[in-house]
């Protein structure tokens, strides 16, 4: 592997201090190949780091082991059928995968989206958001020792793949959205199975806390632990909850409200210090926000069509292909052509549960996509790793890499 | 976004500081574009950074097939205190696909320029490592360009290994 030799190479110029480090016989830099099958790296991530005894001098991801062309994909299918596609990047947010790009295309399209549509996008992504988070929050507390997080959390995400189940018939990977609102409006009894989710959440969430903010060894392996200040954050282009761990509370939700988030009564939680324990506090108190906004979501549904009405874009409804000649025309060709969106290019940026998840699509006027790109925040959280774990124990590279949370299908794509 | 005025403002400022730097603006559906000349990046950027566009909110390459230049990298510039982007294109020939790196002003442009290399072949000067980073080491191709087919990988089985690299060894 000639990556490993430039590797060796280089390590001659890491700066290390000359204040004995770990044990402090000898100085001596150590390579250690940390996956890409590890279960701490939470998917196929491969670290090659520099230790100096216990402490880290430096790491180098060496990511693409998924890569699946995801984006050359989706450049061969007409523009609704790229949908499934992309949904299958970042794999715990694949309502905010379809979301960037149904919100890119829609914008070439200048199509209106209908408000019952938004308020339904607004709870599947809050709900994928908490499920987003609770893998996280499981899978992390499992990293640091605390095996029956897992099972709470998991438990509580069985509830939501229930409920997207029951609105799109899809555990994962649903194909909700669509291009011009959801693909459905909500069956009897969800709306009902979705309130008593929301009022026992919160509840849940304190149960959590309970169980790992008095847990004096999570404590200590958290607090004080890979601080990294706002301004090295934003020049590695880091959003979402890392961002706001540092302290700035930005927020696409509330910076540059879409699909009617400023109808919603919402706080964005911020740290103070920057360290683990703010990362796991932040992402921890979404979860109470992201309920919240569930909650009025439901209690104010409007009501009125769950999809644009643009029959050049939008499937027509089932009953109409048996009586009227043109509906089945227009279903004929939106399924085997698709249809055209006009010449242009348009970036969607959304806040996904890792931050700016932005989708970028170009249109040359047929019925493909020229280029589509996903600005994921896994792939760009990714190298703040390394300046987090810079001199501190390999332990707390660990943990700091839980608490990254980096979602390996969206880093490769 | 700022509106179709408040783009020709920004793009008359860097006219004024260096009349060649922009090529041309666009205002299409709420998003305002610059094009810039691929050799003048650095300075563009380090001008509207001034204005408050100091974070990179993305980068990419484009293929332009069969327009020419054909290849264009395209940065989403935000201006978190006023929520506002703005978007710069640089476009650069198939023959000599070069552009200054903009990693020495957001170290974190490393992962996004490199992938921009590794998918269109676009060199970016003065990145401190400029590999593949999704694709394999000995990949050959740059595979998001229009022209690279899909499908064309030897899918390996055993029954077929030996009409691929197996045979010759």
């Amino acid at each position: 592997m000639s990556a490993l030799g430039d590797y060796r190479k280089r390590e001659e110029s890491i700066s290390y201090s000359v204040e004995s480090a770990g044990m402090g016989e000898t100085h001596e830099l150590l390579s250690l190949n940390i996956g890409p099958h590890h279960p701490a790296t939470h998917g196929v991530l491969r670290l090659i780091a520099t230790l100096e005894g216990e402490v880290v001098r430096d790491i180098k991801p060496i990511i693409g082991y998924v890569h699946t062309g995801i984006e050359k994909t989706a450049e061969q299918k007409s523009y609704w059928k790229a949908i499934p596609v992309v949904e299958r990047m970042d794999y715990l947010s694949y309502y905010f995968n379809a979301m960037a790009y149904c919100g890119a295309v829609e914008t070439l399209l200048g199509l209106q989206i209908p408000p019952r549509a938004q308020y339904l996008r607004v709870i599947h992504l809050e709900l994928n958001r908490i499920m987003s988070h609770l893998v996280w929050l499981g899978t992390s507390a499992l990293d640091l020792g605390a095996m029956s997080m897992f099972w709470y959390c998991f438990r509580e995400r069985e509830t939501i793949l229930d409920l997207f189940e029951m609105s799109s018939g899809q555990r994962m990977h649903t194909r909700y959205i669509q291009i011009g609102g959801v693909f459905e409006d909500i069956p009897p009894g969800f709306a009902a199975k979705l309130q008593k989710f929301v009022d026992g959440m919160p509840a849940r969430a304190d149960q959590y806390a309970d169980l790992l903010e008095k847990n004096q060894i999570l404590l200590s392996r958290l607090r004080d632990s890979c601080i990294l200040d706002e301004q090295t954050l934003l020049g590695l282009n880091v959003t979402g909850p890392l961002l706001r761990a540092a302290g700035n509370p930005w927020d696409l939700r509330k910076a540059a409200p879409y699909s009617s988030y400023d109808h919603f009564d919402f706080k964005i939680p911020v740290g103070s210090v920057g360290d683990n324990y703010d990362r796991y506090r932040v992402r921890h108190a979404e979860l109470y926000e992201s309920t919240k906004i569930i909650d009025q979501a439901l209690k104010g549904l409007p009501e009125g069509p769950t999809i644009a009405d643009d029959r050049k874009v939008v499937l027509p409804p089932r009953h109409e292909l048996a009586t009227s000649m043109e509906a089945l025309i227009h279903h004929f060709k939106l399924v085997t052509e698709g249809f055209r969106v006009p010449e242009g290019e348009a970036y969607y940026p959304i806040e996904s549960p890792r931050g700016e998840l932005g989708c970028f699509v170009r249109s040359d006027g047929s019925a493909k996509p020229a280029r589509v790109h996903m600005r994921d925040p896994s792939f760009v959280n990714l190298q703040s790793t390394a300046p987090m774990v810079k001199d501190s124990y390999i332990a707390d590279l660990i943990a700091t890499l839980a608490m990254v949370d980096p979602v390996l299908g969206g880093v490769d794509r | 976004m700022p509106d179709a005025a408040g783009l020709e403002v920004i793009a008359e400022e860097l006219r004024g500081a260096d009349p060649s730097a922009v090529l041309g603006t666009t205002f299409d559906r709420g998003r305002a574009e610059i094009q810039i000349d691929p050799s003048k990046n650095i300075e563009v950027i380090e001008q509207l950074r001034e204005r408050g566009f100091n974070f990179l909110a993305s980068l990419h390459g484009v293929d332009y097939y069969p327009q020419e230049p054909r290849l264009g990298v395209v940065y989403e510039l935000l201006d978190m205190t006023e929520v506002d982007r703005i978007s710069l294109k640089a476009r650069v020939s198939i023959e000599d696909p070069r552009i200054a790196s903009v990693t020495s002003i957001w170290p974190g442009s490393d992962f996004p320029e490199r992938e921009c290399f590794d998918m269109f072949g676009v060199v970016f000067e003065g990145h401190p490592d400029l590999r593949r980073i999704l694709m394999p080491e000995d990949f050959e191709g740059f595979p998001q360009r229009r022209d690279f087919p899909i499908g064309g990988e030897p899918i390996l089985f055993t029954y077929n290994e030996t009409d691929h690299y197996g045979k010759d060894r």
